[in-house]
């Protein structure tokens, strides 16, 4: 185990360890898509607004790895952003540690908070200020929660930091363009530990990387979590990632949750159509399966989603009920939900080994 | 490793071997107009020390040098003056050096006003967005249905209404800068805007809502330092337009008073005599203003070819 | 010099006729023999002869001038693409695989030029060709798919009147007939009703359906040819799998080659008969998909299928080769990969390693040099790579050990464990 890494624990103790880290309850979150005022009183036409997240619930334990998955417009991005409180919640809760979210209103307790948490984004391009030389990157969340204040300590924790991502403290003084794009996102992830949250929310962290370098970011992660006991809500639409990384998975498809389940169970058994079309479509690089059928059609507009259980066009399974009635999401088996009627009328066949 | 590239050691070394220098010099035209605008600027500061004579103090003046020819001694007192003696033989170089003077103040002033103004304005309307942005833009189309001419116009005339008579002369020249400077935020404002909203949704904004960083401060310290490349284009063109319309509203008799004439007034002042033979009353003062526009004008158009990476 | 036949795809057995492949292959390496095979070929067309191979690119160098002197984008790139085969060009961003393509159908985009190097079509240098002649091979003989279906199609067309206008440029066929062969082109591409569907704008399809009409725009001409660069990466996974498919399919069908040109290994797997993989503008591995997937032998396509996560595999940590592809200006002397291989010796450092026959791939590695000049002792040709990266490097070696198979690619124990923490305290930065 490499010691750089393993200097890095102060964490506060977890206060409730059978509370879960994270609880999220019901979210819901739309974006108004409607024309300008102007032209909607010309036109004639209403309102329009895009459910991007349609009652989402799980929850996250503390030092474990949560992923979500699902193809673009699936709304797995907008949880991350709802989470972390760069957008506003229409509707449920978030309760993380045991506090609801939205009770706490004095900006210092907000702040106490947000120090407990970070995020990592998806374009390590896009995620440092260009203008900024990389060492102000990193400490300006030491400097905004005011862990420390004389410049010998933050630039002593900066060059720590740098060390523990593997990067060399010589590098604080460069500019973000002078790295690649691997060595930004291990920036991005030193910008993130600098107020030692516990909880990490990663959106796609690796998607923007080549596969030699999105192996490197992944260990590192990894050894993170080793070391200092982080929590991950990791986002991707990459199975094979997510099931080297997760210890439970989360399906969304159009703005809900279709399976929940430990990583292991989804991936070896797979209830839900669309988790299974899913899984059937990830490229063979071993080479070891012939292709089964492919996948039917495409994820429909999210503004204008399907009745019914939205997955029912392209639902080999549907009936009329799916295309009326939207399925809860409910308990299968043992820490196993699904939702999907047929599941439940039991007209799904076993997956064919 | 070798995928970070060499570091230079001084700031000045590595601008020198900038992509940016370097498409500077490989323009000629750019070359010239900048040295041109370096030497009209250092001129126009220095004139107090380089111009021949003060040629607003009225007793430095003799009546009898009015109307000397540029280049010819002069009939009564042989004093040989370059670009030549207005009516009052006052030397038309040094009043063209004092003259800029004022203009460039104005200009630079003006562009200041007008950029501090758009940028804070499209700023705020960039990153609010909903109605706060839909009021900002929609004043800034309705001042843009008018022509920037007219505004200043129309604030010099509340100006004159509103301000006793005895202490205008004093006041005139902030008005200017003042009227100028609202006729030209609009640009600043708009540009500004777009680029903040594209910034705005940029991930390292973002990361620094999470770790929940105030909203003027994510303005000022992330945003703004990199919308300014934009503006820097605009402020340089921008201050060729501000000296030409301070030249044309103090041509029409509405900008600085005749006490500290810009280039416009000397333009006004040296029309009158056009037809009667004495040309260089005026052609000194509008080919100064018109290379001086022009200069910078180019420079505007090279900074922002230089900069926009399309075009590279 | 031994040089073997590209070793094809059994699913091309017809096209793979390895006689002539071999004559042409032996000057692989050598563009002045190539032209000696060039003229044999008389007419381009002249199927079956099995002379040359449909695409011949032959030290193919790409620079860019840059005032502070001259980019190497493409350093000695040669392959061969036969009549109705799929080869896969696969290497991280900034390969140079894009670029390879945009060379071939003359697209490169100024300051880049083609330096060194030769085009053939059958045979024929097609690289000099003046603009025009180069714009009538395009379309008509190779055709083109994008990344991302808007930037093909126009849209202020419907894709009816854009397939029927290509068709018109390329065949002399009535307007009537033009726009009927449209319409089953786009049935053949999978779009429902087409018959309707054949008078809407780009914008009316879904972006999983415009790539289909992407593919019809390119198969009208019933070029010999396709260059698809990344044609799935804007997708979808669950659209991705139905365009490879789909790809797959017609391309068998109307006996056309494809060089497709992606970063995602799975892609190339499910689709592809050959593999070239590139690292910094050069060739680091080609060969047939099974072996360079299943038993790569480059250290650079062995560290790069390791990295790939893999669904089934428990793996704690996944292969990482340390650092990055190094920036075009600063490609180390000798092999590219060298400062990233965990086997790494003296000669990688002086010499520049020619693909050389690796079990059943070529690799551009000293590794696989012939025994007579390798200056190692103990390597045999084909040498056995569990025993000669230990040879050669004691501690970083471990780090691929165990990766002559796929199989076992996954199966990393403990010590490979401790390896990669060591490596991270320094790897990535420099």
């Amino acid at each position: 185990m490499n010691e750089t890494v393993m200097t890095e624990t102060t964490l506060p103790p977890p206060r409730a360890p059978d509370v879960p880290l994270l609880l999220v309850e019901d979210l819901k979150c739309q974006f108004e898509v409607s024309k300008p005022f102007l032209n909607r009183l010309i036109e004639r036409e209403p309102r329009r607004w895009l459910k991007a997240v349609d009652g989402v619930s799980f929850t996250i334990d503390r030092g474990e790895t949560f992923a979500l998955v699902g193809e673009s417009g699936c709304g797995k991005s907008t949880v991350a952003r709802l989470v972390v409180g760069l957008y506003e919640s229409s509707d449920g809760r978030i309760v993380f540690d045991g506090r609801d979210i939205a009770t706490i209103k004095s900006g210092a307790e907000r702040q106490k908070l947000r120090r407990r948490f970070q995020m990592i984004f998806q374009d390590p391009f896009a995620s440092l200020n260009p203008r900024w030389r990389v060492d102000r990157i990193i400490a300006e969340p030491i400097r905004v929660f005011g862990l420390a204040t004389d410049d010998a300590t933050i630039s002593q924790r900066v060059a720590e930091l740098l060390i523990q991502v593997g990067l060399s403290p010589a590098d604080g003084r460069k500019f973000p363009h002078e790295f690649s794009g691997g060595q930004r996102q291990r920036i991005c992830i030193a910008r993130a530990l600098a107020n030692n949250p516990e909880f990490l929310v990663c959106d796609e962290p690796t998607s923007a990387l080549d596969v030699s370098v999105q192996a490197q970011i992944l260990n590192l992660m990894q050894d993170l979590q080793d070391a200092l006991g982080l929590t991950y809500l990791f986002i991707s639409h990459d199975l094979a990632v997510v099931r080297h990384m997760a210890d439970r998975v989360g399906v969304m498809y159009l703005g809900r949750l279709v399976e929940v389940a430990a990583s292991r169970t989804l991936f070896d058994d797979p209830q839900h159509p669309y988790t299974r079309m899913l899984l059937a479509t990830i490229p063979d690089i071993t080479m070891s399966r012939a292709r089964e059928e492919t996948a039917r059609g495409e994820v429909p507009n999210p503004i204008t989603p399907p009745p019914g259980c939205t997955f029912h066009p392209r639902c080999p399974l549907a009936n009329e009920r799916c295309r009326r009635e939207a399925p809860a999401l409910v308990p299968i088996a043992k820490g196993h939900l699904a939702a999907c009627h047929a599941i439940e009328e039991k007209r799904l066949e076993p997956l064919k080994k | 490793m070798n995928d970070t590239v060499v570091h230079r050691d001084s700031l000045f070394a590595r601008a020198l071997d900038s992509d940016l220098f370097h498409s500077f010099i490989r323009s000629p035209v750019t070359v010239i107009s900048a040295l041109l605008t370096v030497i009209m600027i250092t001129a126009a500061m220095l004139a107090p020390v380089i111009s021949p004579q003060n040629p607003f103090d009225p007793a430095t003046l003799n009546l009898m040098e009015g109307f000397t020819p540029p280049m010819q001694p002069n009939e009564f007192t042989g004093n040989v003056y370059w670009l030549g003696t207005d009516a009052q033989g006052r030397d038309i170089f040094s009043a063209i050096l004092y003259g800029s003077r004022v203009s460039l103040l104005v200009g630079f002033a003006a562009v200041g006003f007008a950029a501090l103004l758009g940028i804070t304005l499209g700023l705020i309307s960039g990153y609010l967005g909903g109605w706060v942005d839909a009021l900002i833009m929609r004043i800034a189309d309705v001042q843009l249905s008018f022509p920037a001419i007219l505004i200043a116009l129309l604030i010099f005339g509340v100006f004159k209404g509103v301000v006793p008579p005895a202490m205008q002369d004093q006041v005139a020249i902030y008005v200017l800068i003042v009227a100028i400077g609202l006729s030209d935020w609009v640009q600043y404002a708009r540009t500004v805007r777009s680029s903040t909203m594209a910034e705005k949704n940029k991930e390292y904004v973002q990361a620094a809502r999470v770790i929940g960083v105030p909203a003027p401060l994510i303005l000022l310290r992330h945003i703004l330092p990199n919308v300014m490349g934009p503006v820097l284009v605009i402020a340089t063109i921008g201050l060729a337009l501000a000296i030409i319309l301070e030249s044309t509203l103090s041509f029409l008799g509405v900008g600085v008073p005749p006490t500290q004439p810009s280039l416009g007034t000397l333009i006004r002042v040296g029309q009158d005599f056009l037809f009667s033979g004495e040309w260089w009353i005026v052609f000194f003062p509008g080919a100064t203003l018109l290379i001086l526009a022009l200069s910078v004008n180019l420079l505007g158009d090279w900074l922002r070819d230089a900069l926009n990476p399309r075009l590279r | 010099m031994p040089f073997p036949p590209p070793p094809h795809a059994a699913a091309n057995v017809d096209h793979a006729s390895s006689g002539g492949n071999a004559g042409h292959g032996g000057s692989a390496l050598a563009p002045g023999e190539a032209t000696v095979s060039a003229g044999a070929v008389a007419t381009p067309p002249a199927a079956g002869t099995g002379a040359a191979p449909l695409l011949s690119v032959r030290n193919l160098r790409i620079e860019f001038p840059h005032r502070r002197g001259t980019l190497v984008a493409i350093d000695g790139v040669s392959f061969d693409v036969a009549r109705g085969e799929v080869l896969g060009v696969v290497g991280e961003s900034g390969a140079g695989k894009s670029l390879t393509g945009a060379a071939i159908i003359g697209l490169l985009e100024p300051p880049g030029r083609i330096a060194a190097g030769q085009v053939l079509l059958h045979g024929e240098p097609i690289h000099t060709l003046p603009p025009e002649k180069m714009r009538r091979i395009r379309g008509r003989r190779i055709a083109m798919i994008f990344q991302d279906p808007l930037t093909s199609l126009n849209p202020l067309f419907t894709v009816g009147q854009q397939i029927t206008e290509t068709i018109l440029t390329h065949r002399d066929i009535s307007e009537k007939a033009a726009r009927k062969r449209a319409i089953e082109l786009l049935a053949e591409v999978g779009i429902p009703a087409p018959d309707q569907r054949v008078d809407h704008y780009p914008h009316q399809f879904s972006g999983g359906m415009r790539q289909r009409v992407v593919i019809a725009l390119a198969l009208c001409a019933e070029p010999e040819l396709i260059i698809a660069d990344e044609p799935t990466t804007a997708l979808d996974v669950s659209v991705q799998a139905q365009i490879i498919t789909l790809l797959k399919k017609l391309c068998r069908e109307h006996h056309t080659a494809v060089m497709l040109v992606t970063h995602d290994m799975g892609v190339i797997a499910e689709t592809a008969d050959r593999v070239a993989v590139m690292y910094a503008g050069r060739l680091a591995e080609i060969g047939p998909v099974r072996a360079v997937v299943q038993n790569p032998q480059h250290p650079y396509t062995r560290g790069l299928m390791g990295s790939i996560p893999v669904l089934g595999a428990d793996v704690h940590r996944l292969v990482q080769i340390e650092g990055a592809m190094p920036r075009l200006n600063a490609i180390p002397p000798g092999c590219a990969f060298n400062p990233r291989c965990p086997h790494v010796f003296a000669r990688c450092h002086s010499e520049r390693p020619d693909l050389l026959p690796a079990q059943d791939t070529l690799a551009a590695c000293w590794l696989y040099a012939h025994p007579a000049d390798q200056d190692r002792p103990g390597t045999k040709q084909s040498p056995n790579v569990e025993s000669a990266p230990r040879a050669a490097g004691p501690v970083t070696a471990s780090a691929f050990q165990g990766l002559t198979s796929r199989g076992s690619a996954v199966n990393r124990d403990a010590k490979t464990d401790t390896d990669g923490e060591n490596d991270l305290a320094q790897g990535g930065s420099r």
